[in-house]
């Protein structure tokens, strides 16, 4: 009898215990929630004034009131089309190579683990990299083109393994069913894989893209530079990015710039949302395709 | 209908066998040619990671003769910049080392609560809605995350702590491991649920609680992919540029107060890089010296995650 009162009052224990469990884990999940509703109210309360058609039309200035994000905008248009001009093609085809040609060899599984790495080498890396190859070897200075070309790098392991993952969800049976016809291994991936799996690989896309948009180091390391007042014309001008304006902008000590950062940077989360949107209305779409 | 389709291969062999076999040769050279287009694309990738070494490990070569190793290793004292020059990294590598302890405290134990929340308790409507959560958090931009620490976690911690440095450690460590955070949660996440029911219905039978099942059961099975995760959050937090830079400060320095400004090495990267350093100098032969050291701890980190996932991995069925 007592024994057994002993063993419901450690029950009871052991059962309060596990609620007081799941409360700490589902209050510590919200908080995610919170963190991130409070660094969007934050930035939006204190951007949301300096907001207006003037800010997107207007150059950077000395003057706060008087400052716009002009240059970079059409900085990170340049450069977020020339990186997706360079790095879709490679990263697409090198996914097609490892899913849908490439054996087990030694060369093959060389390619896989520098992939794997390349995917965890820290972004200012990069920059250092595109400083040296882009901007002195092939002496291409601090264009947009030299950007591009260090963020196509950037984000080409990303583009490589989302697309890798779209391939290998397309069902086998398409290809056995290509290859029974007569079709070869190009024509079978070119007509029948790629377009099965071409709604995950631009999602994965425009998800790499996103990132390569919000990317600073890098773009520092190579000079673009902090203060434009022109818009470029070619990929071998000089520019600036929406990211580098901001962080050019939060720098500088004054309140004022900080709340211009604040508006920049509803500006570019503005933007990656929009895509983001994209992104999920493709898989959404082709999800429902596929049932 | 049908017999034309039979009969028209049949009609190619017999009449034009020789421009056929010219077609077939044709087609097998094309197809070659294009696998060798696609072989060259996936061999960039190794192309990246060689000149990658080869950038830094060229001009890092260059800077230690000039410094000596262990000087540059081991010294305390990093003054590049600034007259009497010394180039001991050990206050960048301090600064790292602090950045990633901070923003570890914060970053695994909230992120794998909410995995373990998220696989072991949330009903899919929940999931739902957090999931989402996670990759937004995750997909902003660092810039952002550094403007929301000396803007707003900062003031706060003024608040509490009057005498703390603008810049400061604190702040950076704390949005870094918000930074970190929706990685773990989604690694340790899919780690947990990796982990068959059966060895939970296995533990429910004997009367276990939901947290002995969670702590004691599926935490344990599913180590090898959590510890895995922690590894990777690390070397992103060695990594992570931005918020660093913005927040923490430009003061190299060798503490363990958090309060105190700070610089690590990817800040001091960014602060050359921002200055005007003619090319060939050794303070230009710095950032590839500490570029070639922080390539090589993350390079560290990332291999020692995957030999987890491998080795400690509990195979299941």
């Amino acid at each position: 009898m007592i024994a057994s009162l002993e063993t419901s009052s450690e029950l009871q224990r052991r059962r309060a215990k596990a609620r007081w469990f799941r409360r700490l884990c589902q209050v510590l999940t919200w908080l995610c929630l919170v963190l991130l509703a409070l660094l969007l109210v934050h930035a939006t309360r204190e951007g949301l004034p300096w907001l207006n058609v003037g800010f997107l039309t207007e150059f950077p200035s000395r003057f706060p009131e008087r400052a716009g994000i002009k240059s970079a905008l059409v900085g990170t248009l340049w450069l977020i089309s020339l990186t997706a001009l360079v790095s879709i093609p490679f990263g697409v085809a090198a996914a097609v190579y490892l899913e849908e040609y490439a054996g087990k060899n030694r060369l093959n599984s060389l390619i896989e683990v520098s992939i794997a790495n390349l995917a965890g080498v820290p972004s200012i890396v990069y920059g250092i990299l595109g400083l040296t190859v882009f901007v002195r070897w092939l002496a291409l200075g601090r264009s947009v083109l030299a950007g591009a070309l260090t963020m196509s790098l950037l984000i080409l392991p990303v583009i490589i393994i989302a697309s890798r993952e779209a391939l290998r969800a397309v069902p086998g049976s398409i290809r056995h069913a290509a290859f029974a016809l007569g079709a070869t291994r190009w024509q079978t991936t070119r007509h029948h894989v790629l377009p099965a799996a071409l709604p995950g690989i631009l999602t994965g896309t425009i998800l790499a893209l996103s990132r390569a948009i919000g990317e600073t180091a890098p773009l520092i390391m190579i000079g673009a530079l902090t203060y434009v007042a022109f818009v470029p014309e070619g990929p071998m001008d000089a520019f600036t990015a929406l990211p580098i304006q901001i962080f050019n902008w939060v720098s500088r000590p004054q309140p004022e710039f900080h709340e211009l950062a604040a508006a920049g940077i509803v500006v570019l989360l503005t933007v990656l949302l929009m895509m983001n949107a994209v992104a999920v209305l493709i898989r959404h779409r082709s999800s429902r395709d596929l049932q | 209908m049908s017999s034309t389709i039979l009969e028209s291969p049949r009609a190619m062999e017999g009449g034009t066998a020789a421009p056929d076999l010219r077609r077939k040769r044709m087609r097998s050279w094309r197809e070659e040619s294009i696998k060798a287009v696609l072989f060259l694309c996936a061999l960039l990738s190794v192309a990246v990671t060689i000149a990658i070494i080869v950038v830094l490990v060229k001009e890092a070569l260059t800077f230690l003769q000039s410094v000596n190793v262990w000087g540059f290793l081991f010294g305390t004292r990093w003054t590049p910049l600034l007259e009497p020059r010394s180039f001991g990294v050990l206050p960048l590598l301090g600064g790292t080392f602090l950045i990633v302890l901070g923003s570890a405290l914060i970053g695994i134990p909230i992120g794998l609560a909410s995995a373990v929340y998220l696989s072991e308790y949330a009903t899919n409507r929940v999931r739902g809605i957090v999931k989402p959560i996670l990759e937004i958090l995750a997909g902003i931009p660092t810039v952002v995350y550094g403007y929301f620490a000396l803007t707003f976690i900062t003031p706060l911690i003024r608040i509490v702590l009057p005498g703390t440095n603008i810049f400061n450690a604190a702040s950076a460590s704390i949005v870094v491991g918000i930074m970190v955070l929706p990685m773990v949660a989604s690694l340790c996440d899919d780690a947990l649920r990796a982990v068959p029911d059966s060895l939970r219905q296995g533990a429910y039978a004997v009367g276990a609680t939901h947290l002995a099942v969670s702590t004691r059961v599926v935490v344990p099975a599913a180590l090898s992919g959590v510890m895995a995760s922690f590894v990777l959050a690390l070397s992103r937090a060695v990594g992570e540029t931005m918020a660093v830079t913005i927040a923490a400060g430009a003061t190299p320095k060798l503490t363990l107060n958090p309060l105190e400004s700070i610089q690590t090495m990817t800040a001091y990267i960014v602060q050359v890089s921002l200055g005007d350093t003619p090319v060939g100098t050794v303070e230009y032969q710095t950032i590839f010296a500490v570029g070639m050291l922080l390539f090589v701890v993350t390079l560290i980190a990332n291999i020692g995650a995957h030999r987890i996932l491998r080795r400690f991995r509990e195979v299941y069925e």
